[in-house]
């Protein structure tokens, strides 16, 4: 297995939930820690780059807000400093009966995302239902970021969202031992962005909701609009209902209301995270909403508020 | 204690003795101590929340290279409890299992990993039984068997406990209301989540044990290993390592502390136990879950004529310390209000859940929420300022409750006073979404009764002073509140030294004379009483061999201590004097608090030497939309009495403040299919301090004429009143009532759903189950300005035998 900061499965190797051979690790590859490129050209992120190095670079951060935003906003301070974008793009789904120590998921009855046959979320489901919880992937695949995967066949670059599928087990449809080594963001051309997150706490919890967002006007009217989410399904759900609802649209009030209705009628969160499932699919509309309006107001003067 | 003197160290805002060790990592906790040869231990706990143990089989286990021992319930028989009346766990369990995390064998191996592989090779055939996982559970008959054997709990169903009691004419009490109104409310449990998991190291070398452990009562722990290994006590010694937080979860006994001991007598080698984050939320002895009901009659003014209390608290596993518990759900209401006619039922059940205990408020925050809700409820009713409704029925100082509480110093009134004026409450802007609560409690300085029945002292304490300086020893454990700093403190006013020049050693059995140990919020009033004692005799022997020198007679007050002088001499040499003078030097000093209860069976639990007081306002902004919250300010008053060091008192304010808000607002111990839903710091929510809120404190001082230098206690009761002043404000900002802790979104948004269908604007339990309390014990009350103690209250009880009704 690969490691790059370790922050993610670190602590899941010591509740055995996975128990690999051989691990090996990324931090050696001085390349993967750049970020070069500009907001005129795109900039292209090296996936050793921390977390924290993300949320504040200056370059970054004006060409494209709303990434860094979500990067600045992954877990706490300490896991910032040593957490990499690679890794949060390729972190493990969650569950609340997986993400426990083997000793607690033996005592509740193993499940089928590890050592079990059955999902205890949803018993009669042939399926896992764990968590899609990447803080950064949604506001990348808005963007139509691409990343660039190194393996023993050659390298690739796919958009973000490629490697991502619908399932608890299978999230990744990357080959083993591919290594993602970056992750390249468009020019900014007018492009906006923004992200919104839900958790219980101030710092250290993982989204129980996020919702990313990008969108270019012309002025007046939104041309294109892409929203994304976090933490409501087993992979960043796109919203394209509600991309499409937008363009020709003037961002006010009712618009992103309505928009936020469309985009929250795919998020299906379950009974395997905190707080209430059914408060938490209430709050996609909330989040969806703020990310909108979020990326309206990042030009007041520009955008019709109603 | 009488005013003397100018204060010189007391009162003044010094930083703690501690406080270098800890911040720069040198402070030695147990888990960091490392003996030559020594062992590493894990224990075997229960995967099922309740189940009979049919076999266990350990040969495999004892065959891995590098086992030196294996343990199971055969080795350790003999049942303990922290209350005598509850002797009911097992080091490990041999017949039946009651909790996921119940202990029932243990390894000592070479390195860690080999005792925890060798743990996955211990064979246990179960039989299941039936869990009982809610106090509606419990109060059935079971379809099996019940949780404990019905020879030591002598209840029906899981009942363990049962207390009812009348005080007063409660019927007289009703009847002289113009309205009555019944609430019902439910406090979720939740668990202290210290910083340092438990951790203890045993050797055993020459028939002596000698244990470190992180505990907050190193003499009860001595108490309970004598009596399950079987040793005398002076062949136990017990340590208290540098503590990393207990906030009542170290104040039992426990297995990981007899099994290593244990092991190290089998070995002949040190052996260590460490938990893991997930077995210490299985330790637990926290917050109870409690039902309660309560119904109070009132005069149109507001005046309360009666008030009748039921509550129902789900214990968890074991007794621990429930039998008190119950008695706190019911016993302090009445030493913050004058109620005339109080009626207490109160029932503890067993539940197939890691065992409830003590936790910062033991068995009072929930009934605190309750009351100060209810009361918000009927200012409403009767269209009254919440603030003046309480504030009518303050009690008063120096007054006797209908229960045989008696209050001495009493801050009630300057801390509303307080926390009104800073907070602007009566101003506040009325806004929808914005809100402020207030609300007021009482704390114990100190259990009034040692927990198993005993006439010796609760604290002792002994100084040593010869020509090196001044060394102090006490039984008393430093779990970071203070009482080390508050023991040099009071040590060093009455030498005249600086706090930096008094030794400490403190919290070893071997060495300090005893003190029951940190709970109950008794160090600083018991152990600093004992300190003073000891303090003041040995500022006498200093004085008189200076007086001799000096050639003073008659009146030695002439004879100057303090600055590092004692009359014409430095500290030095005052010692060598005396030294001289009266050979080796020590002193010793001792507190018992005096006889207290009132003339009835069980009035042991609630009398303290003197209660703390706190008011609380609180500020919060409540999205109407999401159902968030947001705590905006806290202004919070507490009468410490005398703060003896201000710091540590805010400190300790602070504290309780951010551990109020995460119990109203997240923290949960909850579970799910048998098991605890998420014994991990992350999934278990705990607020960061990026949650906190500026906290605004004020201390108010009124010299309590019991405590040393009038002090009182901190470490607790500043959390009480922050719950309900947390529940109120959110009735001020959006018009609802959450009757339940914590308070999720989901509910918020629930009561305003209801509120929005014109059902009821609330969220909370529907009702109270059918519980029989069994027949009340009916206690004539006090005359309120009765402030007799010890013998001359004793002498009283005596003459007046036919006045007990029960
Ligand atoms: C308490 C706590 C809170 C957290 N909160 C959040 C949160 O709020 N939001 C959030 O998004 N995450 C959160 N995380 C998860 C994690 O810290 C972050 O996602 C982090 O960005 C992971 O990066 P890493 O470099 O540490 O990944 P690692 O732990 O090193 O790896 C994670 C996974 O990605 C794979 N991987 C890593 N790098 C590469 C690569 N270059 N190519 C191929 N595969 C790779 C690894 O094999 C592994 O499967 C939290 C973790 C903890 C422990
Ligand atoms: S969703 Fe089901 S299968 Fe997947 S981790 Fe959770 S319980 Fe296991």
């Amino acid at each position: 297995m690969l490691v790059a900061g370790g922050t993610d499965l670190y602590p899941k190797l010591k509740r055995r939930q996975f128990d690999p051979d051989t691990l090996i690790g990324l931090s050696g590859l001085e390349e993967l820690r750049r970020v070069t490129g500009d907001a005129r050209s795109g900039l292209r992120l090296g996936a050793l780059v921390t977390l924290a190095e993300a949320a504040e670079h200056s370059a970054l951060v004006q060409a494209h807000p709303g990434y860094a935003e979500a990067a600045g906003l992954v877990s706490s301070p300490p896991l910032r400093n040593v957490g990499t974008i690679g890794g949060n793009l390729c972190v493990d789904t969650r569950c609340n009966y997986y993400d426990m120590t083997y000793e607690w998921r033996e005592s509740v009855g193993f499940c089928l995302k590890k050592d079990g046959d059955i999902c205890l979320v949803a018993p009669g489901s042939p399926r896992c239902w764990a968590i899609s919880s990447s803080d950064t992937a949604p506001v990348a695949i808005a963007l139509g970021a691409t990343v660039t995967l190194v393996g023993p066949e050659g390298e690739r670059e796919l958009p973000v969202s490629a490697p991502y599928r619908d399932d608890g087990i299978e999230y990744l449809a990357k080959r083993p031992f591919e290594v993602l080594v970056s992750l390249r963001l468009p020019p900014t051309d007018g492009v906006r962005t923004a992200y919104a997150k839900l958790r219980r706490r101030g710092s250290i919890d993982f989204p129980i909701a996020g919702a990313g967002v990008a969108l270019k006007t012309d002025g007046h009217c939104v041309e294109w609009a892409r929203l994304v989410m976090s933490g409501v399904g087993s992979h960043p759900v796109e919203a394209p209902a509600a991309g499409e609802f937008l363009a020709g649209k003037q961002l006010t009030a009712e618009v992103i209301a309505a928009a936020a209705e469309l985009a929250a009628k795919p998020a299906k969160p379950l009974d395997n995270a905190d707080l209430n499932h059914f408060w938490r699919k209430r709050m996609v509309r909330v989040l969806v909403e703020q990310a909108l309006e979020r990326a309206a107001t990042q030009d007041q003067g520009v955008l019709g508020r109603g | 204690m009488a005013e003397r003197q100018e204060l010189k160290v007391v009162g003044r805002p010094l930083p703690r003795v501690d406080a270098a060790a800890k911040v720069t990592g040198v402070a030695v906790y147990a888990d960091d101590l490392h003996l030559p040869r020594m062992l590493h231990c894990r224990i075997l706990r229960s995967p099922h929340p309740h189940a009979r143990i049919v076999s266990v089989d350990a040969t495999a286990a004892r065959r891995i290279p590098g086992v030196k021992a294996v343990l199971t319930g055969q080795d350790l028989p003999i049942r303990f409890g922290i209350l005598p009346v509850s002797q009911d766990e097992r080091a490990l369990e041999s017949e039946k299992v009651r909790y996921v995390g119940d202990p029932v064998a243990a390894v000592a191996a070479v390195e860690e990993e080999i005792a925890e592989a060798a743990l996955r090779s211990i064979r246990v055939e179960y039989e299941l039984l039936q869990p009982v996982m809610s106090i509606e559970e419990a109060l059935q008959e079971p379809p099996d068997e019940p949780i404990h054997d019905r020879a030591y709990t002598r209840q029906p169903a899981n009942l363990h406990r049962r207390v009812n009691y009348e005080f007063g004419d409660l019927e007289a009490g009703f009847a002289a209301a113009d309205h009555v109104r019944e609430d019902v409310f439910f406090f979720q449990g939740n668990t202290h989540l210290p910083m340092e998991q438990h951790s203890a190291v045993a050797t055993y070398v020459d028939g002596r044990l000698t244990l470190w452990s992180s505990t907050q009562v190193v003499h009860y722990v001595h108490r309970t290993l004598a009596k399950v290994l079987e040793l005398p006590m002076n062949r136990v010694r017990v340590i208290g390592a540098v503590h990393g937080g207990g906030f009542g979860g170290k104040t039992d006994p426990f297995s990981h502390e007899i099994v290593v001991a244990r092991l190290a007598m089998v070995t002949g080698r040190p052996v260590k136990c460490t938990l893991t984050r997930e077995e210490v939320f299985y330790a637990h002895r926290g917050r109870h879950p409690v039902m309660m009901w309560v119904r109070t009659g009132v005069t149109r003014g507001g005046r309360i004529t009666g008030q009748h209390w039921r509550t129902a608290l789900d214990g968890g596993a074991y007794g621990s310390y429930g039998a008190a518990s119950v008695f706190y759900t019911g016993t302090l209401q009445t030493v913050t209000y004058d109620i005339p006619a109080y009626k207490f039922e109160g029932v503890r059940v067993f539940t197939n859940k890691a065992p409830c205990g003590p936790k910062r408020g033991h068995g009072t925050p929930q009934p605190r929420f309750a009351l100060e809700l209810h009361l918000e409820k009927i200012a409403v009713d009767l269209g009254l300022d919440p603030v003046e409704l309480k504030r009518q029925n303050f009690v008063k100082p120096f007054t006797r409750s209908v229960n045989w509480l008696r209050v001495t110093s009493c801050g009630l009134e300057e801390c509303t006073e307080k926390v009104l004026a800073a907070s602007g409450y009566r101003r506040r802007e009325r806004r929808p979404g914005r809100g402020m609560g207030f609300a007021v409690s009482a704390y114990m300085s100190g259990a009034g009764t040692a927990i198993y029945w005993n006439d010796m002292p609760h604290s002792e304490v002994n100084l040593k002073v010869d020509r090196t300086g001044v060394t102090a020893f006490c039984g008393a454990m430093e779990i970071g509140q203070g009482s080390d700093s508050v023991l040099a403190l009071v040590v060093a006013e009455e030498l005249g030294i600086g706090p930096g020049e008094v030794r400490l050693t403190t919290a070893d059995t071997d060495l300090t004379p005893v003190d029951l140990g940190s709970y109950s919020s008794r160090v600083t009033f018991m152990a600093g009483n004992a300190a003073l004692e000891a303090a003041r005799r040995m500022r006498l022997l200093l004085v008189e061999a200076v007086a001799e020198k000096m050639g003073v007679r008659g009146d030695l007050s002439e004879i100057e201590v303090g600055d590092g002088r004692v009359g014409d001499f430095s500290f030095e040499e005052a010692c060598e004097l005396a030294t001289a003078r009266f050979g080796a030097l020590s002193s010793t000093g001792s507190y018992t608090p005096p006889r207290m209860g009132g003339p009835f069976k069980g009035s042991g639990v609630g009398p303290s030497p003197a209660y703390s007081y706190s008011a609380c306002v609180l500020a919060l902004e409540a999205d109407a939309r999401t159902g968030l919250v947001r705590v905006e300010r806290v202004w919070i008053a507490h009468d410490v009495g005398r703060a003896i060091n201000p710091l540590l008192v805010a400190g300790q304010v602070e504290g309780s403040v951010y551990m109020g808000l995460g119990e109203a607002l997240m923290e949960e111990q909850a579970y799910r299919k048998g098991r605890h839903k998420w014994p991990s710091m992350l999934e278990y929510k705990s607020p960061t301090f990026v949650d906190m809120p500026e906290v605004e404190t004020f201390i108010v001082e009124t010299i309590d004429p019991e405590g040393p230098y009038g002090a009182k206690e901190a470490g607790q009761g500043p959390l009480l009143p922050v719950i309900p002043a947390l529940n109120a404000a959110l009735h001020d900002a959006l018009g609802i009532w959450i009757d339940e802790v914590p308070v999720t979104p989901e509910k918020v948004l629930r009561a305003l759903e209801a509120k929005s269908k014109g059902q009821p604007p609330r969220h909370g339990p529907k009702g109270f189950p059918a519980v029989d309390y069994g027949a009340p014990i009916r206690v004539e009350p006090p005359d309120p300005r009765d402030m007799r103690v010890g013998e001359e209250l004793e002498a009283a009880f005596r003459e007046a035998e036919g006045r007990r009704l029960c």
